[in-house]
């Protein structure tokens, strides 16, 4: 492990049967189902999540699934799932260890706290687990933030390789190529380090039912926020959640010669 | 109040996006505009952000890992500037959703993403739930951290300016993160993000060959860039840069011809702000014609081409 910085993964580093142990922690969050189309509530307050189907965000299966794919390939040893949230944050936890994760940690908190407090909470989590590389999803597909991995790699003082289509792991470092506006750009990290995953780095894998069953039986650890020492209060007051405006609605045309038609003359965009 | 902007350039031009950054950031105060690059090309960069108006400072900064908008020194040199400023702004590119959230966390601010309107020096609207939301925020920190979707904010002009331009000290970068390669294909087309005429396609399109032969003739006579819908680059048709949609570019083009494109919620989230809006899709019970301006039920094998050649 050439060239990696000082810090509590590296002077804490256990052996297990004169291998080096490679720890990898994904945090994950439960979201309302993807396919779910949300709506405002009628008195402006939020959106209406009541009932609705929720599942692990997208981008966090992709995040565990990499993980456990280096795990398979020998390059990590434990895969610890991690979540933030309220109670029923554990049915997340307990599908991220019937992917594979080996064990799980939940943070209880109140509903939804902000990518700064999370950060925060899993920094702190960070500093108990000692892994050597963090996984996330690039962005929670309710708050849309894109900031979460970002701003735990600022408070730990990691590199970080956001957006990532492909990992490699070698010499202590970690080589991703992530996915940037222009194409796609290879950037080099030493571990410790963060990476958020962008759609295209795998296809995570089903739970099959043995797997659920096992996962069961795997350890998940209750703390509070509290016991970790964070305080979770907003920043960001939410003085209205409204819906976007509406389109008017659209005619359809009968044939190419109309649609040319209607766009030269009466939308004139052409 | 004064904010600092956090200016991509590229080849001595600002980048649009943020020139639309700056546009925002005019409307809570003075704007200062950083920017970096590589030490020999950083100075003329800098006098293109010190023509826009509006600007009346340009920081410039130039090192080897600023020139790759490496995250980590970036973050410490807007966090070494910070304290002069009531907000910190960038477009949300791919180098502002990197950056940004990690000077906000090294600054104890919760960051604001994805800004579409300035309500007040607090408070901001943003979208959630793929934009099926708009929720209005009033930040309590001291200082704001923004970045700011260029397609709600016409941008700043390119010219017409005339700031000072200071050095910036670049902080010292260690070897932990360190950049190696880029792939940035280069095309004639314009770019998708400020393109007037944008023809995307979809799973419809069945194959890359497809894109070639039937888009490229449409989007050739259009003068448009072409786009595309997740399942088209998670199929391998089109590279990652041309997805639109929740997780990939948003846009807001005059024109935006759907093709064989179903319209998912996610992508419907990258271009239902286009002005107008076109759907070719066989299907006549496809999502896409619900916010669609004009659709045409058809085969697109059959329908794109004639309407490449009736224009």
């Amino acid at each position: 492990m050439q060239g990696r910085p000082q810090g509590p993964a590296s002077h804490r580093r256990q052996r297990v049967s004169g291998k080096k142990t490679m720890k990898i922690l994904v945090p994950v969050k439960r979201v309302v189902d993807y396919n779910i189309k949300v709506r405002p509530k009628a008195d402006g307050t939020g959106v209406e999540t009541a009932g609705l189907k929720m599942s692990m965000n997208p981008f966090d299966e992709i995040a565990v699934e990499e993980a456990l794919r280096l795990r398979e390939k020998g390059a990590a040893t434990e895969v610890v799932a991690v979540s933030i949230g309220v109670q029923q944050a554990q049915d997340t936890l307990r599908t991220a260890m019937a992917m594979g994760a080996d064990r799980a940690i939940l943070v209880l908190t109140e509903e939804s706290p902000e990518p700064l407090a999370v950060a925060k909470i899993l920094k702190a989590i960070v500093e108990r687990e000692t892994p050597d590389l963090v996984i996330l999803g690039k962005q929670a597909i309710d708050d849309d933030m894109n900031a979460t991995g970002q701003m735990l790699a600022g408070l730990l003082g990691w590199p970080q390789g956001t957006f990532a289509s492909k990992v490699e792991l070698a010499d202590g470092r970690a080589e991703v190529e992530r996915e940037v506006d222009g194409g796609t750009e290879v950037v080099s990290i030493a571990l410790p380090a963060i990476v958020t995953a962008d759609l295209r780095l795998n296809e995570p894998r089903y739970a099959s039912l043995p797997n659920i069953m096992k996962a069961k039986k795997k350890p998940l650890e209750t703390l509070q926020a509290s016991d970790v020492g964070v305080d979770t209060t907003r920043r960001l007051t939410v003085v209205s959640v409204a819906e976007p405006p509406a389109r008017k609605a659209g005619v359809k045309v009968g044939s190419v010669e109309e649609l040319v038609e209607k766009l030269r003359n009466e939308a004139k965009v052409i | 109040m004064t904010v600092l902007v956090f200016v991509e350039t590229e080849a001595g031009h600002v980048r649009q996006a943020s020139r639309s950054a700056i546009a925002a950031a005019s409307k809570l105060g003075e704007v200062h505009a950083l920017v970096v690059g590589d030490a020999a090309s950083v100075g003329a960069s800098a006098e293109a952000a010190a023509k826009i108006p509006g600007v009346t400072k340009v920081l410039k900064a130039g090192n080897d890992a600023l020139a790759h908008t490496l995250a980590e020194p970036l973050a410490d040199l807007l966090v070494s500037l910070a304290g002069d400023y009531s907000h910190i702004v960038a477009a949300a590119s791919s180098v502002g959703k990197n950056v940004l959230p990690r000077a906000a966390a090294l600054l104890d601010v919760q960051p604001i993403p994805d800004v579409l309107d300035i309500v007040d020096a607090d408070t901001f609207v943003r979208p959630i739930y793929a934009g099926n939301a708009l929720a209005t925020v009033k930040s309590a920190d001291a200082k704001k951290v923004l970045t700011i979707r260029a397609t709600s904010f016409d941008p700043a002009p390119a010219e017409g300016g005339s700031a000072a331009i200071e050095d910036a000290a670049a902080p010292a970068s260690g070897d932990t993160s360190r950049f190696v390669s880029s792939e940035t294909p280069t095309s004639d087309r314009p770019e998708l993000e400020s393109a007037r005429v944008i023809v995307s396609g979809g799973r419809g399109l069945q194959n890359g060959e497809n894109f070639k032969t039937v888009l490229e003739p449409l989007a050739d006579k259009l003068g448009a860039a072409i786009g595309a819908s997740r399942v088209a680059v998670d199929s391998g048709y089109v590279p990652n840069d041309y997805q639109v949609g929740q997780t990939g570019k948003i846009v807001a083009p005059e024109l935006y011809i759907a093709v064989g494109i179903s319209g998912a919620i996610q992508h419907l989230a990258g271009m239902k702000d286009s002005k107008v809006i076109v759907a070719i899709n066989k299907d006549e019970d496809a999502p896409i014609f619900q916010v669609a301006d004009y659709g045409l039920v058809g085969d697109l094998f059959d329908v794109v081409p004639k309407l490449a050649a009736a224009l």
